[in-house]
């Protein structure tokens, strides 16, 4: 579903990507771990489409980047800490305007759906501006599903959340990755990562350092994965 | 659980359904908000108020700088415009919601450019009746109404394209005028040149010329936004 060959890149004289290697299967929810600056966010939004590649291959989807960026996007799901959602537009305005971009048939079916998949049917008629950010963040994640794709990328979604907010999050990601999605999150909650995750990448200076299945992280006791993520991802940053 | 949906492969309906989709979100929320047409209508009104006021002039000097204050008026105007609507989408991460629709990202600029289009459409309809009834001046000439609509697309096809590029930057208030007055001189020239021929009543083969200039300008500034909107965009 998602495949990077030597990915670099470059802002000016800086590079963020020094030859990232990645992949993820359909159905996976891999968590990309990785000390502030490392580059997660440039990663992402290259898998997004957002930012070229200086150089090496990215696909997504089976479609190659950035030649193919439109077919990318019609199968492609991308929440931020950032809602991209309008104040001045309530619940229901935002999601149509989000499903007339994708050009979804019987729009006013899905996003009912949507909005019952987020727990947000009740307040389809408020202003997004009147929302709390954890319902934000949750209607959110109803525009990305709106258009029912195949790849989501969540880059750091609890960033501002409270505990409840944050556990309401929980269950809605969890119903999104159990479709059958394939899922690719940043984060630096290593608990929250831990109980979501069945794949553990870790980005440091500009490369995927250390990788981990979930399985792995509770079975083995090898040189460098310890018991817990926690242990893992200490060991994967001093190495 | 989500049912899966059919990707669609009408890229053109896509395109104008995008386009379409984008004025309507832009207008819907500026109905809700009115923060961009308040702020270009107040300015406006306080721009003219202040050539009034300060000008002081008999009414055969006032036919002759109708034309140039009522462009710098629109400019001004127009350039606060430009520079809200951008902000809007790039300061709630907005910008990145429509650069991942799947559609060819040129439809985002035409959604943007007609939906500003429209709000200097609205503000010159209310500023030329002011003006008429400040001045004592008749502005209502179909001809005028025309140069006002060329120059306005004009102005509108390459600040929009030069929004984009400024909202991206830290000193974006800025930048975009000292982007834009450079690029909109020849719109700006030949909008108050023809506006200033209708006014005065001079013959159209005097005329022409600069509607000339306005009409190729605003075909040459859109082909080349059409063109170079998705690199302007992308990091």
């Amino acid at each position: 579903m998602i495949e990077v060959k030597k990915l670099v890149k470059r802002f000016g004289l800086k590079t963020v990507l020094r030859g990232v290697d990645f992949h993820a299967d359909a159905g996976e929810f891999v968590i990309l771990l990785g000390p502030n600056g490392a580059g997660k966010t440039t990663f992402i939004r290259i898998l997004a489409s957002l930012s070229r590649p200086s150089m090496g291959q990215v696909k997504v989807a089976g479609f190659s980047l950035p030649d193919q960026s439109a077919a990318v996007r019609q199968r492609l799901g991308v929440v931020s800490h950032m809602p991209l959602l309008y104040d001045d537009l309530t619940a229901e305005e935002n999601l149509q305007f989000y499903g007339r971009m994708y050009n979804i048939d019987a729009l006013q079916e899905r996003i009912s759906t949507v909005l019952d998949l987020v727990g947000l049917s009740a307040r389809r008629r408020d202003m997004v501006r009147t929302f709390s950010r954890g319902m934000q963040q949750r209607l959110a994640i109803g525009r990305a599903v709106l258009h029912d794709p195949d790849v989501m990328l969540f880059d750091e979604p609890y960033t501002g959340l409270d505990q409840d907010a944050s556990e309401m999050l929980d269950v809605v990601l969890k119903n999104v990755a159990a479709a059958g999605r394939t899922v690719l999150m940043s984060s630096h909650d290593l608990a929250r990562a831990e109980e979501l995750g069945t794949r553990f990448d870790i980005l440091t200076r500009g490369i995927i350092s250390a990788s981990c299945t979930r399985s792995e992280l509770g079975t083995r006791n090898g040189s460098f994965i310890g018991g817990n993520l926690l242990t893992f991802y200490k060991q994967a940053l001093a190495g | 659980m989500l049912k899966p949906l059919e990707i669609t492969k009408k890229p053109a309906r896509n395109y104008s359904r995008a386009v379409m989709a984008i004025t309507w979100k832009d207008l819907a929320a500026e109905l809700r908000s009115r923060e961009l047409l308040s702020s270009m209508l107040v300015f406006s009104l306080l721009v003219i108020m202040i050539f009034y006021f300060a000008l002081e002039l008999d009414v055969k000097a006032r036919n002759g700088i109708t034309a140039g204050a009522l462009w710098v008026t629109f400019a001004f105007a127009g350039t606060l415009g430009l520079n809200r609507s951008m902000a809007v989408e790039k300061d709630r991460g907005c910008l990145d919601g429509l650069l991942l629709a799947p559609v060819d990202r040129s439809a985002i600029y035409f959604g943007k450019a007609i939906s500003n289009l429209v709000f200097m459409l609205i503000v010159e309809a209310i500023v030329l009746p002011v003006y008429s009834v400040m001045y004592n001046i008749n502005l209502f000439n179909p001809g005028l109404l025309m140069v006002t609509l060329l120059g306005s697309v004009g102005y509108i096809a390459v600040g929009t394209l030069l929004a984009a590029i400024s909202v991206q930057t830290r000193t974006r208030d800025v930048l975009l005028p000292i982007l834009l007055f450079p690029l909109a001189i020849p719109v700006l020239v030949a909008a108050v040149k023809a506006s200033s021929g209708f006014l005065l009543g001079l013959d159209m083969s005097e005329i022409t010329p600069w509607l000339n200039i306005l009409i190729v300008y605003d075909i040459v500034f859109t082909a080349v936004a059409f063109m170079v909107f998705d690199y302007v965009v992308e990091e």
